[in-house]
């Protein structure tokens, strides 16, 4: 890669960073320069996010269903699946998947509300009172 | 030479030790070679990953990130930095605290307090000074925490342009992130660098061994054969998995080649990086002349990035982009085959 085609198109650094990229100047010789972004980068990155969000919505279907809690949706806000958030709140696992639904979600104790709002960086209040948006 | 510790109490309430920031492509050999530059000893970041044998290729369809099967383009965070280490001479300090947070923290900061920078590995998720559109739950990121004033550590992220800080709570929550590959609170200092270094000989080992990680590996998951493999699994992902999933799993491809800390081209361009320094210390122009083959090595490789993402864009299961993408892969195996048999000439 050449320096004078290192690409500049911003994206997922947002204005935040910019990126090492290693090119060839004028003399052939290998240097570090800063990139603000790659085209191909982005839409890569972008839809890793795509899949995120669908996970969000189906858990928006699953809890209007009726057949999810709230924690079901800022689980896969946070990009998690049962395995890690039963680390991070350090419950084994059958048990994140009872409080997933909504009648075991309701048999939370406060102290467990607070664990897992900590957890998923939200209140307690956000988690019990979470609707969906259609 | 020891590295010289001064013990003398330091004001504890502001520590910034003078350190130089230095923007990486990739945050392990980045963190590295910072390290041993606060202590007098200058290498690059290209000089470690070359030395430490950092440049490979896996495809290993039983390890899965969020479902999708790994594509490498280099080997097991931390090896790189072990190599590396060995190779030179240099004795690293290396502690691990699991479930004990308070004990990681407490021990940074007596290290800290001896006027010594001190690598730790990190998960992104959390960490604050990231774009955003960065954080996944990927727990081998590496930075170096060089200073704390009260509540606030100053941190030097080789991945970020300029240096930052955490507070003691932020940098507690990284350092302990959960789910594959968790820190576990590690952190790692130089204790002891040799006064005299065989530069010529650890670069020797360093290019050996990448030439046979790529060349001869029996198992048709690694080095050029991985790559061939992988083309030709990648043929029939859309009919296999339907076009969303195959569009998932060939932009996961370049993530891993592309996104934070590869310096561009899933580490092709460093390495080029690497064998122009190589050149210089043993007055050998063929190995400029074959950074010159791998820079272009490395440019298929961005073709390859910059074709896959269009076909991943539009999430079409039309077996063409895929067929056209596979097709440049065996182009590049057969390049990276040739050139490190070539490679190997120089060394022998």
């Amino acid at each position: 890669m050449e320096i004078n085609k290192v690409p500049q198109d911003e994206g997922i650094t947002a204005g935040i960073t910019r990126e090492i990229q290693y090119a060839v100047d004028e003399n052939g010789k290998y240097v570090k320069t800063f990139s603000k972004g790659w085209e191909p980068k982005n839409i890569v990155n972008e839809l890793a996010w795509d899949d995120i969000h669908d996970n969000m919505n189906d858990a928006n279907e699953k809890i209007l269903a009726g057949k999810a809690s709230p924690i079901m949706y800022f689980m896969a806000k946070n990009q998690m699946n049962v395995a890690l958030l039963a680390e991070y709140v350090e419950i084994p696992k059958w048990r994140v998947k009872r409080h997933l639904k909504p009648r075991g979600f309701k048999k939370l104790k406060q102290e467990q509300l607070e664990n897992y709002a900590k957890v998923l960086g939200i209140t307690v209040d956000e988690l019990l009172n979470y609707k969906t948006k259609n | 030479m020891d590295i010289p510790c001064d013990h003398k109490k330091t004001n504890y309430k502001h520590m910034k030790l003078d350190f130089e920031h230095i923007p990486a492509g990739h945050c392990e050999n980045g963190v590295i070679s910072s390290l041993l530059k606060y202590h007098g000893l200058n290498l690059s970041e290209a000089m470690i990953f070359g030395i430490g044998s950092g440049y490979f290729f896996a495809y290993m369809p039983f390890v899965k990130v969020n479902g999708i099967p790994l594509a490498s383009f280099r080997p097991v965070p931390g090896m790189i930095f072990a190599r590396a280490a060995k190779r030179l001479g240099i004795k690293m300090k290396k502690q691990t605290f699991r479930g004990q947070p308070k004990r990681a923290m407490d021990e940074l900061d007596k290290v800290l307090e001896k006027k010594l920078p001190v690598g730790v590995q990190a998960g992104v998720f959390h960490l604050s000074y990231f774009p955003p559109a960065y954080r996944f739950h990927f727990n081998a990121h590496n930075m170096t925490v060089y200073g704390k004033e009260g509540d606030t550590y100053f941190i030097s992220d080789p991945v970020m342009e300029y240096p930052t800080t955490l507070t003691y709570d932020e940098l507690k929550k990284v350092r302990f992130a959960k789910g594959p590959l968790s820190p576990n609170g590690k952190m790692y200092y130089p204790i002891e660098i040799p006064k005299e270094i065989d530069l010529k000989s650890a670069i020797h080992k360093g290019i050996k061994q990448t030439a046979d990680w790529m060349l001869t590996i029996p198992v048709p998951l690694f080095g050029v054969k991985g790559i061939r493999y992988l083309s030709k699994r990648m043929r029939n992902w859309p009919e296999k998995l339907g076009p969303k999933k195959a569009a998932a799993y060939l932009a996961q491809m370049v993530r891993m080649l592309e996104e934070i800390g590869t310096g561009g081209a899933g580490f092709r361009f460093i390495y080029a990086a690497f064998l122009q320094e190589v050149a210089e210390i043993m007055q050998d122009q063929r190995y400029f002349e074959l950074s010159k083959e791998m820079t272009k090595i490395g440019d298929k490789w961005r073709t390859f990035s910059s074709l896959a993402a269009k076909t991943c864009k539009g999430r079409s299961s039309d077996p063409d982009g895929y067929n056209t993408v596979a097709n440049l892969m065996l182009e590049i195996a057969d390049d990276e085959e040739k050139f490190f048999i070539e490679l190997k000439k120089l060394i022998n």
